[in-house]
């Protein structure tokens, strides 16, 4: 009887109570740090890459898993709210690819720029906003942090230049990021993304024969998941070395499933570009596990069973948390944690991002120019005035 | 499309995702497993390089369409569409036509924000060398791509992606393989005696709404479908003008140097001009780039409450 009561009030305390299992885990011992082997970077034009093997602290392994967890947690949130027809319009998932932005974030500094195409609620979330302005911009409230006016494609923050929708177009930018970079002497380096499809863009080559030229810190990474939207990569590029593309620019392939794979890569990469060297070009090679976009299903280019192959062989959350729990870096029952918290996180943010309001109507014509005076807009016809502000 | 691949071997297709994914937006579904490799070929992403190829084919002789996914993209590629398209038999003093058709959506979509929802209706209308039309309804989309592909100079075909799912009655003379609409020549939608409505594109829908409203008020609004942005066909609406003493434009893009903004410059150049008894009035997309918030979003393109308004103001009730 007594069990049963004690059993009772367990249930009945809920969440403030202390699970067993963190009773469990903070009384193990777990190892500081681990080394692990990496695979060796494919290589162009340079006569050494990344070291092969990397040591990943506890407390790396654990914000690495979390991030990648909350990036995953929240596009498969944003799949949800999209289908519930709360997120209209475009939106591109990158469920698969957290890797990507995870392990890029963890090879440069706060203080280095970033800047990639449409695929980029992870970036924006790994540049450093919340899971929360991040989802009241994609159901296009005011709490967003485009305050409801760019969408999924059009998010900025401190060093991250969006989210851009024009393919290829962010590439050129990028160069001029890493200009601006060269040109205030600070040591800063800018990542320049597109992915396999952009790859055959010919604003791209103009913008490396610039950067080469000019020896800008612009380290151009190509994001290849094999597919430009339903177009595989053997159907769209004449070479599928995404990495020699830039010719005279040296580059690297990389395992882009492995986020300590990544955070080497892009280690060296930006530690070459620091010195001085120009840029350099870095293949990620990844997967999305969506199609293309929420649009496209997915599965009339490439078989479910690739998807699936993928999911279960080299996604890239399952590949850091084998490996830390083999090394004892951390418990399954830690990690488990980890995604409940992640999960809880998301929950709120999507509430916040459903029932935040709309912009109010009064600022349609809000920030059309910068730091000029405020004047009319003219609304659908001449009686309907807007006002801007800067 | 089908129809004039069928009837002309050198009519071919190009784009991205025209061929295997049966195209962005569905419209060539089909035509790749009926007319293979050769006809209907997936392009990487590279408008400007596209473009150009297709320009330098229909030099040739070849017939092509060439599809942007959706005519933003067509900035890429701008240059290939008037420098190399729009001018050349003009450059060439007779010599060098170039028989192309660039179509795809154009305009205002749902929810895909600044830098997909650009209206080129003025821009390309702008430039001499060049035809434009507008397609509003099935009859309209059908006759007018006919009519580009079969016409031996640039046309830019200025499709609509919402409009692409809208069912419309189909007349019987437009289901034969032969039915073309003229380029130049707009069409009255609806009679009326008060005042005279232009518009192109999905906006022609939203006029004959608000027609419908405002007749049970006793207002009888003419409607014109202009189908060609240019060469513009100004008689049909000055003839109106004549007849209704009022006139009203409406179009999604911006005002600034818009479809409307000519349009009343024309009329004041014509003898329309002396029949009207109030100034023209237009009724555009707002003067803003596109957002995201549904709210703000459905403030930015004329909604038929704007169209109403707009004619109750002109027609000073």
């Amino acid at each position: 009887m007594r069990k049963m009561l004690a059993a009772v009030s367990r249930v009945l305390s809920g969440v403030s109570q202390k699970p067993a299992s963190r009773v469990l885990v903070a009384s193990r011992n777990f190892a500081n740090d681990a080394t692990f082997e990496i695979k060796k970077c494919d290589l162009h034009r340079l006569e050494e890459g990344p070291p092969v093997t990397t040591v990943l602290t506890r407390e790396d392994g654990l914000r690495y898993y979390r991030m990648m967890q909350t990036v995953r947690r929240m596009e498969l949130k944003a799949d949800q709210l999209y289908k519930q027809k709360i997120i209209r319009g475009f939106c591109h998932l990158c469920d698969g690819q957290e890797a990507c932005c995870v392990g890029l974030e963890a090879g440069i500094n706060p203080t280095d720029h970033l800047i990639t195409a449409y695929r980029a609620h992870g970036f924006t979330f790994t540049r450093g906003l919340s899971v929360r302005e991040i989802l009241a911009e994609l159901t296009g409230r005011r709490g967003g942090c485009a305050k409801g006016k760019g969408g999924s494609m059009h998010m900025y923050a401190k060093n991250f230049y969006g989210g851009n929708g024009i393919v290829g177009a962010q590439v050129p930018l990028g160069a001029g990021i890493a200009l601006a970079c060269k040109y205030n002497g600070k040591d800063e380096v800018c990542l320049t993304l597109y992915g396999d499809g952009a790859a055959n863009q010919g604003q791209i080559f103009e913008a490396y024969n610039m950067a080469a030229l000019w020896k800008l810190p612009c380290i151009f990474i190509c994001e290849n998941n094999r597919y430009g939207m339903g177009t595989s990569v053997e159907r769209a590029a004449a070479s599928t070395d995404y990495y020699k593309r830039g010719d005279f620019i040296p580059g690297l392939r990389v395992d882009g499933m492995d986020v300590l794979c990544v955070r080497e890569a892009t280690r060296f990469a930006a530690a070459y570009c620091r010195s001085g060297k120009g840029p350099i070009l870095m293949e990620l090679q990844t997967y999305r596990y969506h199609g293309h976009s929420m649009s496209d299903p997915g599965v009339s280019y490439r078989t479910r069973e690739e998807i699936q192959e993928v999911r279960s062989k080299s996604d890239p959350i399952m590949l850091l948390k084998d490996r830390m729990v083999n090394s004892n870096l951390a418990s399954v029952e830690e990690l488990k944690e980890i995604d409940v918290e992640v999960r809880k996180e998301i929950e709120d943010a999507a509430q916040f991002a459903t029932a935040d309001p709309e912009p109010p109507l009064e600022e349609l014509g809000y920030h059309i120019y910068s730091s000029d005076p405020p004047f009319e807009v003219r609304g659908a016809n001449q009686w309907i005035k807007f006002k801007s502000i800067s | 499309m089908d129809e004039e691949l069928e009837r002309d071997e050198k009519v071919f297709l190009l784009g991205e995702e025209v061929a295997q994914y049966d195209g962005a937006y569905k419209v060539s579904r089909g035509l790749w497993k009926k007319y293979g490799d050769k006809r209907i070929i997936d392009t990487p992403i590279s408008e400007m390089g596209f473009a150009g190829i297709a320009v330098g084919a229909a030099m040739a002789g070849l017939r092509p369409i060439c599809e942007f996914m959706t005519f933003n993209f067509s900035m890429q590629a701008i240059d290939q569409v008037i420098n190399s398209a729009a001018k050349t038999y003009y450059m060439s003093g007779g010599l060098q036509p170039v028989p192309i058709v660039f179509r795809g959506p154009n305009g205002a979509s749902a929810g895909v924000a600044a830098q997909h929802s650009q209206c080129f209706a003025a821009w390309y209308g702008h430039c001499p060398g060049l035809k434009v039309v507008s397609p509003w309804n099935s009859e309209d989309a059908k006759g007018l791509i006919k009519s580009a592909i079969r016409d031996n100079n640039p046309v830019v075909v200025l499709e609509n992606e919402l409009m692409y799912g809208v069912p419309f009655e189909f007349p019987s003379e437009a289901q034969s393989k032969d039915f073309l609409i003229p380029i130049g020549k707009a069409k009255i939608e609806r009679q009326g005696t008060h005042i005279t409505v232009v518009a192109h594109s999905r906006p022609v829908g939203h006029c004959l709404e608000a027609a419908t409203v405002l007749s049970k008020e006793g207002i009888e609004c003419e409607v014109i479908n202009m189908r060609t942005i240019r060469p513009m066909d100004i008689e049909t609406i000055e003839a109106s003008v004549m007849k209704t003493n009022h006139l009203i434009t409406v179009e999604g893009g911006w005002p600034q140097f818009g479809v409307g903004a000519e349009i009343c410059a024309r009329i004041m150049e014509g003898p329309a001009f002396n029949f009207l008894d109030a100034p023209a009035v237009r009724v555009t997309g707002a003067d803003v780039p596109m957002p995201y918030a549904k709210i703000l979003e459905d403030n930015s393109v004329p909604q038929v409450k704007d169209i109403i308004f707009a004619i109750k103001k002109t027609l000073n009730i």
